[in-house]
């Protein structure tokens, strides 16, 4: 049962793999395309790390971007020394330790505070991050890092983006990440039940500060640019839209609601004056008809190992805890 | 041998003192009630024993058989790894998981394998959490909870979800089991049905019960020994049949007997 569900995972990714190198190969992707599927990747990978935090923990964080920008400025400045893949490779892994160890270090003290209190203290970690490149000299301040070396093509994308995924959705398959869920469910009854809380609290918080720095890292390794700003309070709220919108406590909804977002912002730059009003407006439609976000707190895996062998007459259903 | 001995156990909120030393020894394999009017402070008494609130003053000391361990002052996990568990009062599962993913939480403290076996499921990973699976089965369908296993915590009936808060504190694998109101909210049948349950689990597992209820047919029924506490101390202690007949256990639900007014 299991292995089959691995090898299905596995074709299904193989697929996934082949088909955009074949789209690059005939020309369907140019480079604009590409762009576009690039930022759809690092969005995916931003979503995916920030529910591991909110939705599946339970703690709600509004410094995501500054976790990012930690990667993306720590993978620039090796990138910048290093050359090569190994910089790149080394760059990513530095960057996204780096973002962890200040998850660490920025989780110890404030998640002991609970909802709005700890949204206000990680936006103040993430501006204080923010500040800090503003002003230090590595990062030349303002003006930004430019002319980056680009690492990211297809083979990279892919690898990043679908090893978070692989490795987000198996560690929420594990002991641990059920005890880091207990915690969204009954902090006190998790405590009672043996969990320590506060060390999942941290540890899913600097997990998702690992992946939001291999995003940074992917970030500045394919857009040649970096500066502060690009990292403010905004870029927050808008991987914490995209958890929202594809469901807290679902990795299929974030990487759903990231790729729906991406076309849907992409289609509209043809009206670029209105585009922030229709795309403000669908927010608020989505979210006024289904509150719970698309996929809810399932997956698709579950919604699909349910609903199929119904359609096909068999009975289905009851698959569910296996898989859990 | 005591398994559980409370000393001069005190709370203190601000200026109100909710528990004042609270002295209390439970025998091994005992199973003890603590009871006392609305507010008498057995809650916070349970709240200290679990480690959810640190003590003012006092301590609290389990001894398992292998020499006394101190509790009080310990996070509640440590206290639960010690091998107490609890439920509590207003029934606090997991709701959105299901009944076997509740039980598999409570079981987090013996999974070997770390934050990194479970990223990359390497090694025992697959062995261990089919034994996680199958040990949590065979729990479930002890406590008759089996075939509910699929279905959301939320989902089950009242009385169901009583179950599996016990169910949830067994998977622990507990010595000392506290339970905080466990007939709360349920009929006379069903209070009969869980006497009988809370016998059987002691025997099945081998535990010493405590057991916080105001329900007295189920206390005076099953209860070896009675705690009662008023205001936040002990007034009495005894067997059921002293305590029905104890003055001032009488007064402290009643009120004074003020004469033939």
């Amino acid at each position: 049962m299991k292995n089959k569900k691995t090898l299905t995972t596995l074709a299904l990714m193989l697929g996934v793999y082949a088909l955009g190198h074949i789209l690059i190969l005939t020309g369907v992707i140019n480079d604009y395309s590409f762009a576009v599927l690039a930022t759809t990747g690092i969005n995916i990978i931003l979503a995916t790390s920030l529910n591991l935090v909110t939705g599946f923990t339970g703690q709600f964080s509004l410094g995501h971007a500054g976790f990012m920008s930690i990667g993306a400025y720590v993978c620039a400045i090796i990138t910048q020394r290093v050359e090569g893949t190994v910089g790149f490779v080394l760059g990513v892994l530095a960057g996204a330790s780096a973002a962890a160890l200040v998850g660490v270090l920025v989780g110890l003290p404030t998640l002991r505070l609970r909802g709005d209190y700890l949204a206000i203290a990680t936006l103040g970690m993430a501006e204080i991050i923010r500040v800090l490149f503003l002003n230090m000299e590595i990062t030349n301040g303002a003006a930004g890092l430019s002319f980056l070396p680009r690492f990211v093509d297809w083979n990279w994308l892919f690898l990043l983006t679908a090893g978070t995924l692989v490795l987000l959705s198996n560690f929420l398959h594990s002991s641990p990440g059920r005890a880091c869920i207990s915690v969204r469910e009954d902090e006190i009854a998790a405590e009672s039940m043996g969990i320590n809380t506060t060390k999942y609290k941290v540890t899913a918080f600097s997990m998702g500060a690992f992946f939001a720095g291999v995003a940074g890292a992917m970030y500045a390794s394919y857009f040649y640019f970096l500066k502060p700003d690009l990292f403010n309070f905004n870029k927050s709220i808008d991987i914490l839209v995209i958890v929202v919108l594809g469901g807290m406590g679902s990795l299929s909804g974030s990487v759903i609601a990231a790729v729906l977002l991406q076309l849907i912002s992409t289609w509209l730059s043809a009206f670029p004056e209105l585009r922030m009003v229709i795309y403000s407006l669908m927010l608020v439609a989505i979210m006024l008809f289904r509150p719970q976000g698309l996929l809810g707190s399932t997956e698709v895996t579950e919604l699909l190992s349910a609903k199929l062998p119904q359609l096909f007459g068999g009975k289905g259903g009851q698959k569910k805890e296996e898989g859990v | 041998m005591s398994i559980l001995t409370v000393k001069g156990l005190t709370k203190t909120f601000g200026g109100l003192t909710a528990v004042s030393g609270v002295n209390m020894t439970l025998e091994k394999g005992e199973l003890v009630g603590l009871i006392g009017p609305n507010g008498a402070g057995k809650t916070t008494v349970f709240n200290l024993l679990t480690g959810v609130y640190e003590p003012t003053e006092g301590s609290v000391t389990l001894d398992r058989g292998k020499g006394p361990v101190t509790l009080s002052g310990k996070k509640p996990y440590h206290i639960c790894a010690e091998g107490v568990a609890r439920t509590f009062q207003n029934i606090r599962l997991f709701k959105n998981l299901t009944v076997l993913d509740n039980v598999r939480i409570a079981m987090h403290k013996n999974v070997k394998y770390g934050i990194a076996g479970g990223l990359f499921h390497l090694g025992s990973f697959a062995k261990e959490e089919q034994g996680l699976i199958d040990k949590a089965h065979q729990l479930l369908s002890m406590l008759g909870l089996d075939e509910k296993s699929g279905e959301l915590a939320a989902n089950l009936s009242y009385g169901e979800q009583r179950h599996l808060e016990i169910a949830r504190a067994l998977a622990t694998d507990p010595v000392l089991l506290l339970l905080d109101e466990p007939a709360a909210g349920m009929n006379p049948a069903e209070t009969a049905q869980l006497t009988s349950f809370i016998s059987r689990i002691r025997k099945d597992f081998d535990l010493t019960i405590l057991l916080i209820e105001h329900d007295m047919s189920l206390v005076m029924t099953i209860c070896e020994r009675i705690y009662v506490l008023d205001y936040g101390t002990v007034i009495a202690a005894g067997t059921p049949a002293e305590i029905k007949t104890n003055k001032r256990v009488v007064e402290a639900y009643l009120g004074e007997d003020m004469g033939n007014a």
